[in-house]
């Protein structure tokens, strides 16, 4: 079992842990997104497809319409939003939607969260003090 | 970030729960941006109406909020919604769509918001003053109020510009402070620009130039108040700009004109390239004009042209419902509908389902609708001057 543990910069505050999955492409949560199942929808996208609830979703920031922080407090309330997410450096639209669905928040990690960190790792987050320790099997 | 007492009264949940929740996203993005502290604000524009942009999530989302008491204490203006609320029957609009608009709209009416819907809320009394610090959302009126009222905002998203409405607040940060509102380049202009559609070109030119800048044009004849409202649609629409200077036009422009800055030469040329990359030639037969939303001004001049005469082709016009009102009292509504144009109010071209309605190709005087018209509704566009819209429209 290796770890990591990386220091950043809390946004929002909260415990969670879950499995990462991670994308070197911004996303867009309006457009982007079936809200229903949490799954990805975005046409061309690396992870199209992929189901992120429950999930520490780590992208490099958020684009696209601002409605996005809408559907991120939408998957909150439907159970299908992710558990944490974690930016290179966040924007207003991750934050604004992590702070009505209520979804910790963590950017600005001491190494590039998605060049050290692999869909799969498991993650826990303590976004409180701005820490997140990954656990990967070897 | 510092709060007074009466922020951080609102932050403790003091006031309740949805200006709670309204003051944690304001001192979140204040946090995220190193802001130092707030800012009481003078007004709010509000968007993400449409419930074609929207859909459920939103208006999930504001029906809670509504539900829980939230109420604006600062006037707050909302942009257009998906539909003409009192006409929309007439436009090819489903029931289920209507039904769920209603009920957005419902939503922000519960919170007090201004009941007329409109991208110009600078044309129908939310005008703030000189340095007035305010919370827009609405590319084109950050532009406007920033450039031309010289009030100061942020580009603001519709949750945010909502918090910002609820608290009478916003983070200082970005357009707030005075030393991130210096012009990045100077834009020389070369030829004599005139008119809208040229205004319109020449933003949107300059914007997907140069993308987030703060132009400073210069040698630009005085435009009229037609012009800067597409001058700034043109320029947040290709390149997300929220502020511009204009030499002997703007109100802030006096501090910057003895300092240089990288020059950018604007020939016609330029615009007439840029216009045909983003207009397609043939095949459209539906004007619409009032992107963004006419003035009276403009609806007089449609009126004017086509009083007395008949409509070969679908023409209608864009306003907000105050200035539909005013356009019925002074007689252009009634000059416009017998030549069997239409006028349409609360909504837009760009943000109501065009394709459901049976629009199939437009004609317009404006840059931002050729921009996203094509994208959000599959529909091309063709760009013409409005003098031109009108001879389509008559079949000249």
């Amino acid at each position: 079992m290796k770890k990591l543990k990386l220091y950043g910069r809390g946004i929002i505050p909260g415990r969670v842990q879950g499995e990462a999955i991670v994308t070197s492409q911004p996303i867009s949560f309006f457009g982007g997104f079936d809200p229903e199942k949490g799954t990805i929808i975005e046409r061309g996208h690396e992870l199209k497809g992929m189901n992120v609830t429950g999930k520490i979703l780590i992208f490099p920031r958020g684009k696209g319409s601002t409605v996005g922080s809408y559907v991120i407090y939408s998957m909150k309330k439907k159970g299908t939003a992710p558990a944490a997410i974690i930016n290179i450096e966040t924007e207003p639209i991750i934050a604004a939607g992590c702070v009505i669905a209520n979804i910790p928040l963590i950017d600005k990690l001491n190494e590039n969260p998605i060049k050290v960190i692999k869909t799969g790792d498991w993650v826990e987050v303590f976004a409180d003090e701005g820490i997140i320790e990954v656990k990967r099997e070897e | 970030m510092f709060l007074n007492k009466d922020e951080e009264r609102m932050l403790q949940g003091e006031y309740g729960i949805i200006v709670q929740k309204s003051m944690k996203i304001l001192v979140t993005l204040g946090d995220v941006f190193g802001a130092e502290r707030m800012a009481k604000v003078k007004s709010v524009h509000v968007n993400g109406i449409s419930y074609k942009n929207i859909g459920d999530p939103a208006l999930e989302f504001l029906e809670e909020w509504a539900d829980n008491g939230a109420k604006t204490r600062v006037h707050t203006t909302i942009n257009p919604s998906g539909m003409d609320m009192e006409r929309w029957r007439e436009f090819g609009i489903s029931e289920a769509f209507a039904n769920k608009q209603i009920r957005i709209i419902n939503a922000f009416k519960r919170m007090k918001t201004c009941k007329s819907l409109s991208c110009t809320p600078y044309l129908i009394g939310n005008k703030p003053q000189l340095n007035d610090h305010i919370a827009w959302a609405e590319s084109s009126a950050v532009a406007f109020a920033n450039s031309i009222l010289g009030a100061k905002t942020n580009r603001e998203g519709g949750p945010a510009a909502l918090a910002s409405a609820i608290t009478g607040r916003t983070s200082m940060f970005g357009y707030h402070l005075d030393e991130n509102r210096n012009p990045s380049h100077e834009i020389y202009i070369n030829e004599p620009v005139n008119g809208v559609l040229e205004h319109s070109t020449l933003g949107y030119h300059v914007g997907k130039k140069l993308g987030h800048c703060i132009p400073f044009f210069k040698n630009l004849k005085k435009p009229n108040i037609d012009e800067l409202k597409a001058l700034s649609a043109g320029l947040a629409a290709s390149g997300s700009v929220a502020l511009y200077h204009i030499y002997n036009v703007t109100p802030e422009e006096k501090k910057f004109r003895d300092k240089s800055y990288e020059r950018i030469d604007i020939r016609k040329r330029d615009l007439t390239e840029t216009l045909a990359e983003l207009s397609v030639e043939e095949g459209n037969e539906h004007i619409c004009i009032g992107c963004p939303h006419c003035s009276m001004r403009e609806i007089a001049e449609i009126a004017r042209r086509v009083a007395g005469k008949k409509v070969k082709c679908e023409l209608w016009v864009f306003t907000s419902s105050i200035i539909c009102k005013e356009a019925k009292l002074k007689g252009y509504f009634d000059i416009i509908e017998q030549a069997g144009g239409k006028m349409i109010s609360d909504t837009c071209m760009v943000v109501s389902p065009m394709r459901a309605m049976g629009v199939r190709g437009v004609i317009t005087n404006s840059c931002k609708a050729a921009h996203y018209i094509p994208n959000t509704c599959e529909i091309p566009v063709t760009l013409k001057n409005v003098d031109n819209c009108i001879k389509v429209a008559l079949g000249k």
